[in-house]
């Protein structure tokens, strides 16, 4: 029972026994479920290959998606910007659901507005929503720049941004030249990836679309990296610290590494850091702009290279010891400056790292899902460390991108087990992890619900998380880890050594029985 | 090359848009011009004359079809017909489902982002359906879209009233775009004095009839053969009437805000010109009883 002197969460709590007669009795009386046999029979069938030949034949429904809609995406590109405030035209629902998306993530607030569509809106149009809303927005937050996106509520009415912004400054709710670069992102099209691609180029093409003239290639000294759908801060920080050791000029188009990880100090930053809108416009004179995100950046590098006549670098995500070279090699190419001592160091300690720990990841098995550049970035790493990728998956990936995957496997002997699954979902991945099981599944926090699964089925089927990939809600400040460069592969290979090491453990603790490995030194 | 001119036809419903649009299209094509049409009508009904067929297979039934938008390619849902005229439909839902407007912006979008509008293009036309009931069906006149609107309308007061709304419509995109009333095309419905009653209404919405098409049982005959006019009958007065409409809006240069009347102002016309008999305020809620009544009392 709960006493003021002793108050327990829900769990223990709901262990006590009065709570388990009262449980047991609700469920008896007025759940009407199965008997538990039934139950356990279904979910036995639920882990069969037969069950995974249907499962994989399921058209018209998604169970447990691995990818969110686009205005999230929307929202944190423009999070990025300096004293910008997103802006979602349409319900607010929505806006609330992005917000603590972010919170969760990131244990940080995540400034957003919505226009708070409602029946009217709908049917009228969120014309009227939108002239209030930006004036509203302008005078409250004091922002130096809106960015709006949209739901799919005015998607699905066929609201018109461009007509409605500019109506908006025509009738004097906000000056004319007050900066509101917009995105279209119907929820119902592609993913977050497609929303922060969508909104990336919407704020590129205000800032620059009519202003380039006298505008040179080259000419600012800087490369421009735009870093797509990215929550690990300590990405944008080792990205800038790379560069800043070449002495390379840079502009991160898009950096929310400030605004998601402010100090507490006692004052609370609506904004904070980020890409300035003098930086936007300087843009074009880079000498190149580099996308961290190839495959998931078309709009944004189809602008980039008609408006801005960029020759965007082909590259991969710089994930894994191979990749992260050659976005160094192609950064000194550009730019003329060479390669210092202290990267070659920091990739040396990195070859340390990985000689050291190999031995440990030879051979394992490992499934990943995630958005498509991790995943295909994932599987690099594990093939460079020995280890072998089975399920491959991602649900918001294209055809195009299983290919990239597929011929990335196929130039490795550590590859030939690996398996590309493009716009499937968690229940198939939980279908895999049962029928082929891996040592390790690793991706978001998601991901927790099928280790338990597979638990549930006996320990010997149980396939452990590792927590790599967006959201994280239930392990804390792994948004400030790195997956990218020398240090972000060392610190995944970190991670993935020590969660086999840990693995190993609970398999020798056995007093008497295993613990003969139960080793001190591994 | 030229620059890319776009243009969108709107019209009250059955004014013969689709008709128009096509034996206007086949016009310019025979003289030489690269065009592409556009139906923004879930009936999709806006190319079949271009290319004899009951109804060109539309974007949004090939996109239910593999899925989603995404795995469509370009040439699955482009049709080229007479005279090198590049086709695409919309297409949208039965009605009383789903959202046909929707399904405009879908299909432009997707349009756009696969270069359909490629640098060889002179005209791309939208056929819009009769009836703007939502913003989808705006977004043919979108930024960056069609910038020149032709309202196809003919003598009788509904199609009129009908313009008259278009007209509307185009103020509010025209404030803050570029999107401009380009004229309206008279399609004869054999009423009198129509082509000095359109050309006054013109006058009053700030534009002009760019045309008079009058009515011809030709376009009846081709049509049944799933030809546009100028395709089946090329030497017939009809066709040289299409062609004359072309060859105007190829050199047609008056773009303008329109501006729209009042409904008083709208019936005023119309009164003016026989279409509508003067209101008897005095009669008004009156049964005929009482009207019997007050004649005998008379």
């Amino acid at each position: 029972m709960q006493t003021a002197d002793n108050i327990k969460p829900c769990y223990p709590l709901f262990r006590d026994d009065d709570y388990k007669k009262n449980l047991a009795e609700k469920r008896q009386q007025f759940e009407e479920g199965h008997a538990p046999d039934k139950v356990f029979e279904t979910f036995m069938w639920s882990t069969t290959q037969e069950y995974q030949d249907l499962n994989f034949k399921r058209e018209a429904l998604t169970v447990d998606p691995a990818k969110a809609c686009q205005p999230l995406g929307a929202v944190l590109c423009a999070t990025g910007f300096h004293k910008t405030l997103p802006y979602v035209h349409g319900s607010q629902g929505c806006v609330a659901y992005f917000r603590s998306y972010f919170n969760r993530h990131f244990k940080e607030p995540c400034s957003c507005v919505s226009d708070s569509m409602t029946e009217d809106a709908a049917v009228f149009g969120g014309q009227k929503n939108m002239i209030d809303g930006l004036e509203n927005a302008k005078a409250i937050y004091k922002p130096d720049m809106i960015a709006v996106s949209t739901t799919c509520m005015a998607e699905v009415i066929g609201d018109d941004l461009n007509a409605f912004i500019n109506n908006t400054k025509k009738a004097g709710n906000i000056p004319q030249e007050y900066p509101v670069p917009y995105a279209h992102t119907p929820s119902f099209v592609g993913s977050h990836t497609t929303g922060w691609d969508n909104m990336e180029e919407g704020i590129l093409r205000y800032f620059t679309l009519n202003n380039m003239e006298g505008k040179v290639v080259g000419s600012n000294k800087k490369v421009n990296i735009v870093p797509g759908f990215e929550t690990y801060l300590g990405n944008y920080r080792v990205i800038k610290r790379m560069l800043s050791e070449m002495g390379v000029g840079y502009t991160m188009l898009s950096d929310p590494s400030e605004v998601f990880d402010t100090p507490a100090d006692g004052e609370f930053r609506m904004y904070a850091g980020g890409t300035t809108m003098d930086e936007v416009k300087d843009a074009p004179n880079a000498y190149t702009t580099i996308l961290l995100q190839p495959t998931q950046l078309e709009k944004t590098k189809k602008f980039v290279e008609a408006t801005w006549n960029h020759e965007v670098p082909k590259l991969n995500i710089p994930m894994g010891v191979e990749w992260t070279d050659e976005f160094l090699m192609k950064v000194s190419e550009v730019t003329g400056q060479p390669i210092p001592a202290s990267l070659e160091l920091e990739r040396g300690r990195c070859m340390d790292l990985i000689s050291d720990s190999h031995a440990w990841l030879h051979g394992k098995k490992f499934a990943i899902y995630g958005d498509p550049d991790f995943v295909l970035g994932m599987v690099k790493v594990l093939l460079e460390v020995g280890a072998e990728p089975t399920h491959i998956l991602s649900h918001n990936a294209t055809k195009r991108w299983v290919k990239i995957v597929q011929k990335l496997l196929d130039s490795s002997p550590f590859g030939v087990n690996g398996k590309v699954y493009a716009g499937n979902d968690l229940w198939h991945m939980r279908s895999l992890c049962f029928t082929d099981k891996p040592d390790f599944l690793i991706g978001n926090s998601y991901g927790k619900y099928i280790q338990r699964d597979t638990r549930y089925k006996g320990e010997e089927f149980e396939v452990p998380l590792i927590r790599i990939g967006f959201p994280i809600f239930d392990r804390h400040h792994m948004h400030r880890a790195t997956t990218l460069g020398y240090e972000g592969m060392m610190s995944v290979v970190t991670q993935l050594t020590n969660a086999v090491l840990e693995q190993l453990d609970k398999e020798t603790i056995g007093m008497g029985t295993t613990d003969y490995n139960f080793d001190l030194v591994r | 090359m030229a620059k890319l001119r776009q243009c969108a036809i709107y019209g009250k419903g059955g004014i013969g848009k689709s008709t128009t649009t096509q034996n206007l299209v086949a016009a310019l094509a025979e003289s030489g011009k690269k065009v592409m049409i556009v139906g923004c009508d879930p009936k999709a009904d806006s190319t079949r004359l271009i290319l004899h067929s009951k109804a060109q297979t539309t974007v949004m039934h090939l996109a239910a079809e593999a899925g989603s938008v995404e795995d469509l390619e370009l040439e699955d849902v482009l049709s080229v017909g007479f005279g090198g005229i590049k086709c695409v439909e919309s297409g949208g839902p039965e009605p009383g489902v789903g959202c046909a407007g929707r399904g405009v912006i879908t299909a432009i979008n997707f349009l756009e982002e696969e270069g359909a509008y490629d640098e060889d293009l002179d005209f791309v036309f939208y056929d819009v359906l009769g009836d703007v009931v939502c913003g989808g069906f705006a977004m043919p006149i979108r930024e960056n879209k069609a910038q020149e609107i032709y309202i196809v309308c003919s003598g009788e007061m509904m199609a009129m009233y009908a313009a008259n709304n278009i007209a509307k419509g185009i103020v509010k995109y025209a404030n803050s775009g570029s999107v401009r009333l380009a004229g309206l095309i008279c399609n004869s419905r054999n009423t009198d004095r129509e082509d000095e009653l359109i050309m006054a209404l013109a006058a009053r919405l700030g534009t002009t009839m760019i045309h008079f098409v009058p009515r011809h049982n030709v376009v009846q005959h081709a049509e049944i053969r799933r030809m546009t006019c100028v395709e089946y009958d090329p030497s017939h007065k009809q066709s040289d009437e299409y062609r004359a409409l072309a060859n105007k809006i190829n050199n047609n240069t008056n773009f303008v805000i329109p501006t729209p009347i009042e409904m008083e102002e709208l019936e005023e016309l119309l009164m003016e010109f026989g279409i509508m008999e003067a209101e008897d305020e005095t009669i008004v809620g009156k049964t005929a009883a009482e009207l019997a009544a007050e004649a005998a009392a008379a």
